[in-house]
């Protein structure tokens, strides 16, 4: 390493003196058939596999001291080759994240760029042959050490296979971007870094390694290393001679860039730089020119590192990692109850899909309850035909299609199916009177224990149970629709709710495989008060006068998953009403409902847009029921009152107690509403835009939390 | 119905190379069941003729039937190996015969007709497993004096071995382990011994056993070429204070194993599956647990008289060499020399260690190499004592014979 780089990281390590070091310990082996005495270096931090194995400036100076050590042996033909592999189960997962949230300073960020490059591709400049052997899981920087050596192996057993960089807001900056362009042609390089990334950090097994062609060979985990070694020894040994394809250089590339650029519009929307930047530097790859290359993945890391939006990409990446596993305020799990039967009450869609989702989860018995037979058999039916599907498919077996099929039943005598239930989901139509007069006749059937839970979207909880004799186990529990893929569950602790009862409302979360997190029973909770209040100054906008389409694109620049419109259309013009209706009436000084908005309703139409040009426009018979005002906001205008709103709006809800942190804020937007990583949510974005501090006159975050520190 | 027995062959043997048990041993660090299922992968890389689906079954044994040795590892390796779950196991224990009887066994059950293609192995990893570990011998053994306490401790049923046949000095048995390690270490320079040995991943995390990280086992551990009798008389006899067994003139504790594949003899011809040796007969015989040695003097002598042969029919003996002296009884018993040239070609236990469970099969794939050596040599045996007073014998046809005279 140079002298500089060699300061520099001593100063990132001094930064970081909590880094778990990974060590690269050099062994020594004779190679089977006589092919020579080899040098192994096994990246391990010491820990087993739940602690995988990063790289920080301490690792990357152990990494180096190894490679030193090899080097001398390579140049006085005391060995033949040299292998990298990792310990158990894990082979590299890239770049310590946390070390990278310490980084303050741009030539600090500069440093863990040339320093991994440095370290790395001392790989590629030995005196003799050098082999990757990706035994297990190899992400970001972990894959890019793999590309430096001039051969790789692959364990058909790796499970998760990844370059990352793009989804968290940096990009392939260790040689990624530009050596494996240059290995497997650059389509395939966009679909790894661009792609796969940009959907919600897609993993590659170990047999699509090879087949991209990243791997020279595959082998299956039970002697994945033995057989590493012997194919080693053969091509050293000049028994097996490696061919790969050749990549074009030519239309193809550029045709490929430009794919990853549609792949990232369509994703981003231009409103995050990481996946821009990255194509740019692949598109410059095309030349083979490796130092060049090399040289504009440490200027793109440096300057990702220094911005907002990779520090709030690596905020939310931990909010989902961890913060959504040990949810914020949830009761001691031990509190818990078992959860061995299942009630749904209604049979309509929303309850199927929460009958869907239970049975393949918790595998017990499901019984859904309504008014009528007829009601009952669809609803079964439905979730027997989903189930159906699943076979099809392949994501259960015979076996088990079996068994959860003969799981979920239909009964109209309330009585009998719930008498040994321990767990009640309503989800009838939005109705308080409908929803108390339902918890009251379930009191009367259930067992003392069972706990009554409403999926109310909008409802107070606490009024809900109020009348019964065990109001103490009412829990809200608000998904999000469509159940199957929003994570995330809102769980309500209502006035009288319980420990246990709220610890056995987080352990059926868990077991659902949803990101729970507390909320107070304040109305419309969290996700749909933001979402509406948001809304509610886009409709304002229209209603006063502003042209849809301006109102509709002013958000555009933060790369939201959908406009605002279009999510509407998406929860459907009544149900939006509804909310918003609640909230006014709760908050009548921020929140109206929309009037013409309320014509819309009433005409019956279940959408704004019409998409018959194959773009959303605004509906002609939509446009015809709007009655306007003359006020016409800018795009800039619409957005900065929309984000004062939201800004506004979070702060009250931190400030009644809705949730523990701002980051649970966040966590639900992402969980729940898809909001990009690269606004953390929303309260980094609102942070670093000054949208916080000008509304609020505080941030949400500290500095340096979600944000480069000071 | 009327039957035919039916031929049964060794088709193909192979090891992981051994490793000294203990904390320092090149398998520390690496489980027991993962040492048989690499052989067992090996077996089938070796044999792509061999349609994994046509194994009739996965015979393993092991000693130490707990933990990583345990849960009926015949099965356990089987599905870790990749054979088609369709393919059935089970757990062998014959103690130091282990491997010897899952070959015997499942030869057996092929000569029966119950199957056509078996595999059939041993592991011991001693340093997981010591020897003894979780045992629980009936009190009777000792109150009805069924058993002398000596007998359940291998080295000293050596001593009293060496009680029994005074003439079989300390001085003759460390003469005979010398020439063990020099056996072997030509054999290892003749490349005799590699071909057969699994090379075998090692993690090793303490670094006071040596460098650290993944390394290839590809040698045996315990050798020490280049031994000599002065080296041998200082060791220690820990079985007994002026005793005459020591580490030297034993084979010492080890981890390893083995597998082989068994099969009909038309079912391998007809698959075009190699034909190393040919199953003569076999036998196991009981002897007075506190001379536990002497064992493989009875089930030899029961062997040759089922195959209606004579000692001096044998060209070739691979005899386990758990101790020197018990070899040496043998030797004695049936009047041969102690440097007889066709014992132990390639040296023994002494040299390569004795992983209980799993040396049966090693003893057949070095007799193996040896047959394909030595075409006028029609017979050998394989043969090994057995821990609380047993012996166990295979005698074998070199399917290379080409007449006596050449």
């Amino acid at each position: 390493m140079s002298s500089s780089t060699v300061e520099l990281l001593k100063g990132a390590a001094e930064r970081f003196p909590d880094e778990v070091v990974t060590q690269a310990h050099v062994r020594h082996l004779d190679l089977p058939g006589d092919a020579g005495r080899f040098a192994l270096i096994t990246l391990d931090n010491g820990f087993d596999h739940t602690k995988p194995t990063t790289f920080g400036p301490q690792s990357l100076a152990g990494l180096d001291a190894a490679l030193d050590q090899v080097e001398k042996e390579a140049a006085d033909g005391e060995i033949t080759g040299v292998g990298v592999t990792g310990k158990p189960f894990i082979f590299a997962v890239g770049a310590d994240l946390k070390g990278v949230e310490v980084l303050g300073h741009r030539d600090e960020a500069l440093a863990i760029g040339r320093g991994g490059h440095e370290v790395f591709k001392r790989l590629a400049d030995l005196a003799v042959p050098t082999f990757a052997y990706y035994n297990g899981a190899a992400m970001g920087g972990g894959v890019e050490i793999g590309l430096h050596c001039t051969y790789r192996t692959v364990s058909a057993a790796v499970p998760a296979f990844s370059l990352p960089e793009v989804f968290l807001g940096l990009v392939p900056g260790w040689g990624g971007c530009t050596l494996l362009p240059n290995l497997i042609g650059a389509d395939r390089a966009v679909t790894v870094v661009i792609e796969n990334s940009l959907n919600q950090n897609r993993q590659l097994k170990g047999k699509q390694v090879y087949d991209l062609g990243i791997a020279d060979a595959l082998f299956e985990g039970a002697d994945f290393l033995e057989q590493s070694l012997a194919w080693t020894a053969a091509v050293l040994g000049g028994e097996l001679e490696v061919v790969r394809p050749d990549i074009d250089r030519g239309e193809e590339w550029d045709a490929a860039i430009e794919r990853g650029r549609a792949v990232a519009d369509d994703k981003v929307h231009g409103a995050a730089p990481a996946a821009y930047r990255a194509l740019d530097i692949m598109a410059a790859a095309k030349n083979g020119d490796l130092r060049q290359g090399f040289a504009a993945e440490d200027e793109a890391l440096a300057d990702l590192i220094m911005g907002g939006e990779l520090r709030a990409g690596i905020y939310a990446f931990d909010l989902v990692q961890r913060r959504a596993k040990r949810p914020a305020g949830a009761p001691d799990k031990s509190l818990a109850r078992p959860v061995t039967k299942v009630g749904v009450v209604g049979a309509g869609l929303m309850a199927s899909q929460l009958a869907l989702l239970f049975v393949r989860r918790l595998e017990v018995p499901v019984v859904l309850t309504d008014i009528d037979q007829e009601r009952i058999d669809k609803g079964v039916a439905w979730v027997h035909e989903q189930i159906d599907m699943l076979l099809l498919k392949g994501r259960v077996n015979q076996d088990a299609a079996n068994r959860l099929k003969a799981l979920v039943t239909g009964s109209l005598d309330k009585a009998a199916a719930f008498a040994d239930a321990d767990f009640v989901i309503e989800a009838v139509f939005e109705e308080l009177s409908l929803k108390q007069r339902i918890f009251a006749e379930l009191e009367e059937v259930v067992p003392p224990t069972a706990i009554l839970a409403t999926n109310t979207s909008s409802l107070s909880v606490t009024e809900m149970a109020a009348g019964l004799a065990h109001p103490e186990r009412v829990v809200g529990f608000h998904f999000f629709n469509p159940v199957a893929i929003l994570p995330l569950l809102e769980i309500v602790r209502a006035g009288a709710t319980d420990d246990a009862s709220l610890a056995t409302a987080f352990a059926v979360a868990k077991k659902l495989k949803k990101s729970a997190v507390l909320v107070k029973d304040a109305p419309a909770f969290v996700v749909n008060r933001i979402l509406t209040r948001f809304m509610g100054e886009v409709l304002g906008a229209v209603d006063e006068g502003t042209p849809v389409e301006v109102a509709d694109g002013a958000l555009a620049p933060l790369g939201l998953p959908m406009s605002p419109i279009v999510l509407l259309d998406l929860v459907g013009p009544a149900v939006a009403h509804h909310v918003a209706g609640t909230l006014a009436a709760a908050f009548p000084d921020r929140f109206a409902q929309s009037e013409n908005l309320g014509r819309v309703v009433e005409a019956g139409k279940r959408t704004l847009y019409v998409h018959d040009s194959g773009k959303p426009e605004l509906d002609p018979e939509v446009a015809a029921l709007f009655r306007t005002g003359d006020t016409v906001l800018t795009e800039e205008q619409v957005r900065d009152r929309a984000l004062d709103a939201i800004a506004q709006e979070i702060r009250l809800m931190l400030d009644e107690g809705v949730v523990a942190e701002a980051q649970d804020i966040d966590l639900c937007l992402i969980t729940g509403a898809g909001w990009p990583f690269h606004l953390g949510g929303i309260t980094p974005y609102l942070d670093r835009a000054g949208v916080s501090e000008r509304v609020t006159g505080r941030r949400f975050l500290a500095p340096g939390v979600a944000s480069v520190p000071e | 119905m009327p039957r035919t027995a039916r031929d049964v062959v060794f088709v193909d043997g192979v090891r992981t190379p051994f490793g000294k048990a203990g904390p320092k041993g090149i398998y520390h660090e690496t489980r027991a069941d993962d040492l048989v299922v690499k052989c067992i992968r090996e077996l089938l890389r070796r044999n792509p003729a061999l349609d994994p689906a046509a194994v009739d079954d996965v015979a393993v044994a092991a000693t130490t039937q707990i933990g990583d040795q345990g849960l009926t590892i015949g099965r356990t390796a089987g599905i870790l190996a990749g054979l088609p779950p369709t393919v059935p196991g089970y757990s062998i224990d014959r103690m130091c015969a282990g491997a010897m009887t899952a070959v015997t066994t499942t030869a057996a059950s092929t000569a029966f007709g119950a199957y056509d293609i078996a595999l059939a192995g041993g592991v011991e990893h001693m340093g997981r497993h010591p020897m003894g570990e979780a045992v629980d011998p009936n009190p009777r053994f000792v109150s009805e004096k069924l058993v002398d306490e000596s007998a359940l401790f291998m080295g000293m049923t050596a001593e009293n071995l060496h009680d029994r046949f005074p003439h079989l000095t300390k001085a003759r048995a460390d003469e005979y382990a010398v020439h063990s390690q020099e056996k072997a270490a030509k054999a290892y320079a003749n490349g005799r011994i590699q071909a057969d040995l699994v090379p075998i991943s090692v993690r090793r995390t303490n670094a006071e056993a040596g460098e650290t990280g993944w390394g290839l086992a590809t040698r045996d551990e315990p050798m020490r070429p280049g031994t000599t009798l002065a080296n041998l008389a200082s060791l220690k006899t820990p079985f007994r204070a002026h005793g005459r067994v020591t580490a030297g003139n034993a084979a010492g504790l080890n981890d390893g194993a083995t597998a082989s594949l068994i099969a009909a003899e038309d079912v391998a011809r007809a698959a075009g599956l190699p034909v190393k040796m040919r199953l003569v007969s076999f036998a196991f015989a009981g002897v007075e647990p506190e001379v536990m040695g002497v064992g493989p003097i009875p089930s030899t002598e029961k062997a040759l008289a089922k195959a209606g042969l004579g000692i001096a029919d044998i060209g070739l003996f691979e005899i386990n060499e758990a101790f020197a002296v018990q070899v040496l009884a043998f030797l004695d018993h049936f009047g041969l020399p102690d440097d007889d040239p066709r014992v132990n070609q390639y040296g023994g236990a002494i040299a390569f260690g004795h992983p209980l469970a799993s040396s049966g099969v090693r003893l057949m794939t070095q007799l193996a190499r040896q047959f394909e050596e030595q075409p006028q040599v029609r017979y050998g045996i394989t043969t090994m004592c057995v821990g609380f007073g047993m012996g166990g014998t295979v005698i074998w046809e070199n399917p290379h014979f080409e007449g006596a005279g050449k």
